[in-house]
């Protein structure tokens, strides 16, 4: 198993792009930045089980993302935040 | 916010009041049920999201107007026939005879 390619803490965007099969990224996070809350388990690429086997797994990340970046006009307090499980290879490093 | 992708793809869209109520599950329901994981353990479908898939690629008429377990229906037939498990015709064969069989049985 490989290592994770990125730690607790860190800042990541969310890729936006849209394959034509089944993913497990909603449109509302796409293009979004948050940090990596946790590293969480591997599991096959949602998008490679199509008339496939899913390999190699891929490393997910919990990513926590500010309410006030996902939504306009967003009304909550700065603090209110969305937790969103993201697969490794939809994720970039922000320098 | 991105283009969505398919009709499921509706985070942060208004979407009206919830339907709370209780209701029981049918028979049929649990016969789709079993069968999505009779062919999940036999690999003849290799993960939940191949059936995700399928569900997302109904149009969205179709998406709207079937319950769960119809999407779930149409997703297992559709992914079982691209897969060459079952050809169309058979399905085809198999869904008249039942329907065959359910007539007679309502004019007995």
């Amino acid at each position: 198993m490989s290592d994770a390619v990125f730690e607790i803490g860190q800042q990541v965007r969310i890729a936006d792009r849209t394959p034509p099969v089944h993913h497990r990224v909603p449109s509302y996070v796409k293009g979004k930045t948050g940090f990596v809350e946790r590293v969480c388990g591997m599991h096959g690429e949602p998008e490679k089980f199509i008339r496939g086997d899913g390999m190699p797994a891929q490393r997910i990340y919990r990513v926590r993302i500010s309410q006030s970046d996902l939504w306009e006009d967003y009304s909550g307090t700065g603090r209110d935040k969305l937790e969103v499980e993201i697969f490794e290879h939809w994720l970039e490093a922000i320098e | 916010m991105s283009e969505p992708w398919g009709p499921h793809d509706v985070g942060g869209q208004e979407g009206g009041p919830v339907d709370t109520a209780e209701h029981d599950t049918a028979y049929w329901e649990w016969q789709i049920d079993a069968m999505v994981r009779l062919a999940l353990k036999k690999g003849l479908i290799s993960d939940f999201a191949e059936l995700r898939d399928g569900i997302e690629q109904l149009s969205p008429n179709d998406y709207d107007q079937c319950t769960y377990y119809e999407r779930w229906a149409k997703s297992l037939a559709w992914t079982l026939v691209s897969r060459g498990v079952i050809t169309d015709a058979q399905l085809r064969e198999q869904v008249d005879a039942v329907r065959q069989r359910q007539e007679a049985e309502a004019g007995a």
